[in-house]
């Protein structure tokens, strides 16, 4: 379902030094499945999420999912793809202060360029103990409920893959078994493929496959030899 | 949901420098609205002072001081004319008399508590209209008639103005240089009939008849006294009948002919009225003889051969008795040559203020750019393309100059129900806070190209957002 074949990504320091950020040569994520990947802070995980969700392009090597090599795409078919097939879940939240939780599902869904399915929107809150806050702004609620807003979001286009990166980093320990609950159930009863980002072992016991970055990234293994 | 939804939040979240910003294109819209309005209403009123009729007649010398006399009121006219031209050209014994459908001799120089009077014949308002046909009507009373020597008409806020009603009685005073401060409280004017508002210089007028303006001392008021001096004594030698040309410290022969035929020579002031000056009477022709007018307001026969007025015009003006002159012509020529300069000026000053307003949209977005690049880069992460970010930032600008805009028509009109008693009071200009100009449709598609122009930067650093930098930045 998701496979990265050879796919580097480096970035340019302001002395012109390039830095080496991933180094893959084969990773792959079947369909439906859920995946943590484990990495201490500053490792790649975030710029591996970007680079599947089609937000940072690799310097090279290819991203397929299903049967799109989305490296091909232009930023246009890229930004297309992305509001259709991946969902993203921010280790701020990253919800739009300004719009109520119902709003910020619904933005979600504009940018598919598909009519908005208020319906579905309300279902989705309704499914992460929100259906009587739809009307509250993000300030308004607390950082639980605002993940749990934000996991919503993220299922709003029935995507074929969830990114979440690490989704509870900044929310207390009650809240967290009840977003990463919420988060394998979701993805399991929508058939969505997760893929977890974390630097949190606890975290990582919870799914059944643990994939270690410094397993999956040349870079990581090799700044993390002597 | 829609771009106009995600850039209203947008303005709602930054709910006061949004607020202020609005504030500030609202005020520069305001100014551009009251002059607008305030300009049009002014135009419209100066075209409506010189309606019903097309041409003026009057003593050579400067059109626009004939106009402005004879029209608005406003300057004093020195130079008269004799009575005998207009008899000449009311009865057909002018040559130019052919082209015209109806002449009205109007005398000025007198005043009562400072609103001016006109002394005219009755077919001022049965022969004349106003604003685009319109028939004068009365809110009171009646017209004066050939026969009520001493009646009068004021118009609507003349009436006010001077504390007259139906039936008072007032006692014109001679203005301007020839003959300050001569009254007549012997002779005073009864008024018979209200005007109703007509927006033209005729609501702050007095009107009465001419044949009693005729019989009071000051009626030559307008001439100089220079001229009064030279020309009395040549009057005492032309004079035939003695009783009536000695004239006494200022007063004129008709002041004493009216002392001494009021009430007794009806008969022959019917005559006078009616016009009959076919040699009858020697007395009344001697009396109109001696008599002068200020100017004649001319109805031509436009209708039949619409060059008439022209040719009227050019046949007065080669002759040395008077001038004609078109206060249509006139009238724009001043307002395009003066105050249409002053209106340019002040529009191009509001238009400045709304640009300026406009740029502190700029600023202001501009300035917010570092807290939404952060909200871009999260649209951008659920698949915004470049292209609708940037829209939503455009929209946001043109909400904001549409909102402001909106805002200063509101406080433009606001401005002008406000400042409007004063203006009335002082141009007698009605102003009606609810009177839209079309004009002010321009500042819609006006506004819009000034929100694309200033939100175009701002925009085009939203489309550069880099998502994964701002991602992480705060993320």
């Amino acid at each position: 379902m998701l496979q990265l074949t050879d796919v580097k990504k480096s970035f340019t320091l302001p002395d012109g030094a390039e830095l080496p950020v991933l180094d893959i040569p084969q990773w792959y994520v079947g369909a439906g499945e859920q995946v943590v990947v484990v990495g201490r802070s500053g490792c790649g995980k975030t710029t591996l999420l970007h680079v599947i969700a089609g937000i940072s392009r690799p310097d090279s090597g290819r991203v397929r999912i299903d049967d799109w090599e989305i490296t091909l795409f232009t930023e246009a078919e890229s930004d297309r793809f992305r509001a259709d097939r991946i969902g993203y879940v921010f280790q701020t939240f990253n919800l739009l202060p300004g719009f109520t939780a119902l709003e910020n599902v619904l933005l979600a869904m504009r940018f598919t360029g598909k009519p908005t399915d208020r319906g579905r929107a309300r279902e989705l809150l309704e499914r992460v103990g929100l259906g009587h806050r739809i009307k509250h702004r993000p300030p308004m609620l607390s950082v639980g409920e605002q993940q749990r807003v934000a996991v919503a979001r993220a299922l709003a286009n029935k995507p074929k893959i969830l990114l979440a990166d690490e989704p509870t980093a900044n929310i207390d320990s009650g809240n967290q078994q009840q977003v990463l609950d919420l988060l394998s159930e979701a993805c399991r009863e929508e058939k969505v493929a997760l893929v977890l980002v974390t630097h949190s072992p606890e975290v990582a016991r919870q799914f059944e496959r643990i994939d270690r970055l410094e397993e999956i990234n040349r870079v990581v293994e090799s700044t993390a030899k002597p | 949901m829609s771009l106009w939804k995600i850039a209203w939040r947008s303005i709602q979240q930054r709910a006061l420098p949004s607020a202020l910003t609005a504030f500030s294109i609202g005020l520069g819209v305001a100014l551009v609205v009251a002059v607008l309005v305030i300009h049009s209403v002014l135009a419209r009123s100066f075209q409506r002072g010189a309606g019903g009729y097309d041409l003026i007649i009057g003593a050579k010398g400067s059109p626009l001081q004939l106009v402005l006399n004879t029209v608005f009121y406003l300057e004093q006219q020195i130079e008269t004319v004799p009575y005998d031209l207009y008899d000449r050209l009311d009865t057909g014994r002018h040559p130019a008399s052919a082209g015209i459908k109806t002449v009205i001799p109007v005398c000025m120089g007198h005043a009562y508590r400072g609103v001016p009077v006109v002394a005219t014949v009755p077919e001022m308002f049965t022969e004349l209209t106003y604003l685009d046909e319109r028939e004068y009507r009365f809110a009171a009373g009646r017209n004066f008639e050939y026969d009520g020597a001493f009646e009068a008409v004021a118009g609507w806020y003349a009436a006010r103005e001077a504390g007259l009603r139906l039936g008072s009685k007032f006692s014109p005073v001679a203005s301007g240089p020839a003959a300050e401060g001569a009254g007549h409280e012997d002779l005073p004017f009864e008024i018979v009939g209200i005007l109703e508002p007509t927006g033209t210089p005729n609501d702050r007028a007095l009107f009465v008849n001419m044949e009693g303006f005729f019989q009071c001392p000051a009626h030559a008021a307008g001439l100089s006294s220079l001229e009064r001096s030279l020309q009395e004594p040549e009057k005492r030698e032309d004079a035939p009948a003695p009783p009536e040309d000695h004239p006494e410290e200022g007063a004129t022969h008709e002041h004493e002919d009216a002392h001494q035929h009021e009430g007794e020579d009806e008969q022959d002031h019917e005559h006078e009225a009616d016009h009959q000056h076919e040699g009858d009477h020697d007395h009344d022709h001697d009396h109109e003889h001696h008599r002068e007018v200020t100017a004649m307001l001319v109805v031509s026969r436009m209708d039949e051969a619409p060059g008439v007025a022209t040719l009227l015009a050019d046949a007065i003006n080669k002759g040395n008795e008077a001038q004609a002159a078109k206060p249509v012509e006139v009238i724009a020529g001043l307002f395009e040559g003066i105050v249409g300069d002053v209106q340019t000026v002040l529009l191009v000053l509001a238009v400045l203020v709304v640009v300026v307003a406009g740029i502190g949209i700029l600023v202001s977005i501009y300035n917010s750019m570092s807290d939404r690049r952060h909200e871009i880069a999260i649209m951008r992460a659920l698949g915004a393309r470049r292209s609708t970010v940037m829209a939503v930032i455009l929209v946001e600008s043109i909400l904001l100059a549409l909102g402001g805009g909106a805002l200063g028509v509101l406080l433009g009109h606001g401005l002008i129900g406000v400042l409007g008693p004063t203006i009335a009071e002082r141009t007698m200009v009605v102003v009606h806070p609810w009177e839209f100009q079309l004009v002010e449709l321009i500042l819609i598609p006006g506004l819009i190209v000034l929100a694309t122009i200033v939100g175009y930067l701002p925009a085009v650093a939203a489309y550069k957002t880099d998502v994964a930098r701002s991602l992480t930045a705060t993320g």
